[in-house]
């Protein structure tokens, strides 16, 4: 068991899930209430990650994040670091990919809040952040957990992303998914066996913590 | 109309704009009054209230309330909603699902001290008579105390102005009796203007005191309830309103105690007069269906008390709650069928049906008279 790539992948989904919350929230009530030219294409661009194999993602991440671009040069000249094979370009990478699976179900579940329900607030004499406070929260806390719960587990689980942008530094960059491949190219069944089985369980609990949280949402609204 | 509004103590509104819908609407409410906006589906009457909520902003217009201004396109002022003293009754309630019945009420109270909200929740409660059922989540209460709730959150801000928006459309008729009442006894209580968003023309007879009908985002009438529904100044009016009894005609003769019309053939006298109408004009005529009386082929009947007799023959016979609802046709156009009402007795021991011939005076007082356009 590499318990370091353990360790690495739980500080890497935290602080995924950590930057996505308040992102997710924001865009998701952005997409939900509003409706503005090109908002198709910037769901759709938001989407891409799921349907885009994760090479491809990669690729550009790793052109977008690279010392030859504007983005890695700037990084660089601030922090005396690249972004390319380093753990804050790989939680860059990892905070992208896991926009959609962050977003979409926050979006849904403000999109579930009846529009008069959030107009009544209004009126009522709450301020745009008290409605976000006392209405939007607490009715759409459901999907915000899903969103960042699978966000969690697809993070502990992205592995071609991780291996284009990140490579696979022990302490740095190397995360359980790139572990288990690395251990199964060793021979090493035993390791990756255990490192199989741990993300599995993992996976398992997330996804039956948002299955219990939707059905939580769809009483609610029902 | 709402003169004491320009004073500043009630509403003036003023909304123009060509999208989404056109608007193009003036109209005030002083304190303790109650206006209804009338008017078909689409006709803009949610979207005036909208605005003055402060959810809709108009392309241009001004909407001041208390004396303060809330909206002002010349000079860029644009109050939110939440800055705006309005309490509101949507028509679905619009509760806050995830708060008790208190909680929904204590939600509009932010302007008052934490301490104080739930006492004044408390008092709120037992003035639309909810006492007892503050625990409730609004999935738990039926829609009549849904309603209640609604009122008592729109109460709880201390508006300036209390909108409800087709606010008894949801519940069955014995509840919406209840509440017409509850809602009659709760405005003497109230001196603010109150905005009743309605189709229901019966409903804001009853309860507005002044009554604006709209059509396509336009006033087409603005007057009391009886004015509009008995007296529509134009036909538009009058087919908004459902006017039964609606004809064309033209005018005969200006005598001093009478105008006479033709129509279909028939002299019908109108009193009082209405030189104002050139003779030869045509014109539209209604008559109430209270205001056609039915002789049983008597032809004993005076034409000096009632006036304008005519025969027909009874083809439609329906029976309603209370009364029973004839229609009488006038010679072989079917177009020229007078609809009518009966007390249910009276049918019953008449043996009244179709077929029946009968007698019916049309009341000369009863007769409006519209002018029709010249091209007419």
């Amino acid at each position: 068991m590499d318990w370091i790539a353990l360790g690495l992948s739980l500080r890497l989904g935290a602080l995924t899930v950590l930057i996505l919350l308040p992102v997710g929230i924001g865009l998701g009530r952005l997409l939900a209430y509003r409706s503005f030219p090109g908002k198709g294409i910037v769901e759709a661009a938001l989407a891409l990650p799921l349907v885009l194999p994760p090479t491809v993602v990669g690729y550009y991440l790793l052109v977008a994040f690279g010392g030859a671009s504007p983005l890695g040069q700037a990084f660089q000249a601030l922090f005396g670091r690249g972004l390319v094979f380093t753990f804050e370009g790989l939680l860059a990478a990892s905070v992208l990919v896991n926009l959609p699976f962050a977003i979409q179900p926050m979006q849904r579940a403000f999109e579930a809040i009846p529009r008069d329900v959030r107009e009544a607030a209004s009126v009522s004499g709450m301020s745009p952040r008290q409605v976000l406070a006392r209405i939007d929260l607490p009715l759409a806390w459901p999907g915000i957990v899903t969103g960042l719960v699978l966000a969690f587990a697809h993070t502990l689980g992205e592995f071609g992303v991780v291996l284009m942008v990140g490579g696979s530094i022990s302490g740095e960059t190397r995360t359980v998914a790139i572990a288990i491949y690395d251990r199964v190219q060793a021979f090493d069944n035993a390791a990756a066996a255990l490192m199989s089985l741990t993300l599995l369980m993992l996976s398992l609990a997330a996804l039956g913590l948002t299955y219990a949280l939707s059905s939580r949402i769809g009483r609610r609204h029902g | 109309m709402g003169e004491g509004a320009a004073a500043g103590n009630g509403l003036s509104v003023c909304l123009r704009q060509d999208a989404p819908i056109p608007l193009d609407v003036t109209l005030a409410c002083d304190r303790g009054e109650v206006l209804a906006l009338v008017g078909p589906s689409g006709a803009g009457k949610s979207t005036v209230l909208r605005a003055i909520a402060g959810l809709h902003r108009a392309q241009a217009g001004r909407i001041v309330c208390g004396g303060a201004s809330w909206f002002d396109s010349g000079a860029g002022t644009f109050v939110p909603p939440h800055r705006r003293a309005v309490g509101v009754v949507f028509q679905s309630y619009a509760l806050f699902p995830h708060m008790t019945a208190l909680g929904n009420v204590e939600a509009a109270m932010l302007h008052l001290p934490r301490g104080e909200r739930r006492r004044r929740a408390r008092e709120l409660f037992d003035l639309v008579h909810l006492a007892g059922f503050e625990a409730r989540r609004p999935a738990e209460l039926s829609g009549g105390q849904q309603q209640r709730v609604a009122v008592a959150r729109a109460l709880a801000r201390e508006p300036s102005v209390l909108l409800l928006d087709e606010p008894f459309s949801a519940v069955d008729k014995a509840t919406r009796g209840k509440l017409y009442r509850e809602l009659a006894e709760m405005r003497r209580l109230l001196a603010v203007p109150i905005v009743l968003v309605t189709h229901d023309f019966d409903e804001a007879a009853r309860l507005a005191d002044r009554m604006c009908l709209l059509d396509g985002g336009r006033v087409v009438q603005a007057g009391t309830p009886h004015e509009i529904l008995a007296r529509p100044a134009t036909v538009e009016a009058a087919r908004l309103v459902d006017l039964k009894n609606l004809f064309e005609g033209r005018i005969a003769a200006h005598e001093p105690g009478a105008t006479w019309i033709d129509w279909a053939g028939r002299s019908l006298a109108v009193t009082p007069p209405r030189p104002d109408l050139a003779v030869g004009s045509a014109v539209a005529w209604a008559v109430p269906s209270t205001q056609v009386i039915l002789h049983r082929g008597d032809a004993g009947a005076d034409e000096e008390k009632h006036g304008n007799l005519c025969d027909g023959v009874v083809a439609e016979v329906a029976a309603l709650s209370e009364a029973t609802s004839i229609v009488v046709a006038l010679g072989s156009d079917p177009g020229h069928g007078l609809a009518m009402t009966v007390p249910a007795h009276y049918a019953r021991r008449t043996g009244l049906a179709a077929g029946t011939a009968v007698t019916i005076a049309i009341r000369p007082e009863g007769i409006h008279l519209m002018a029709l356009g010249p091209d007419r």
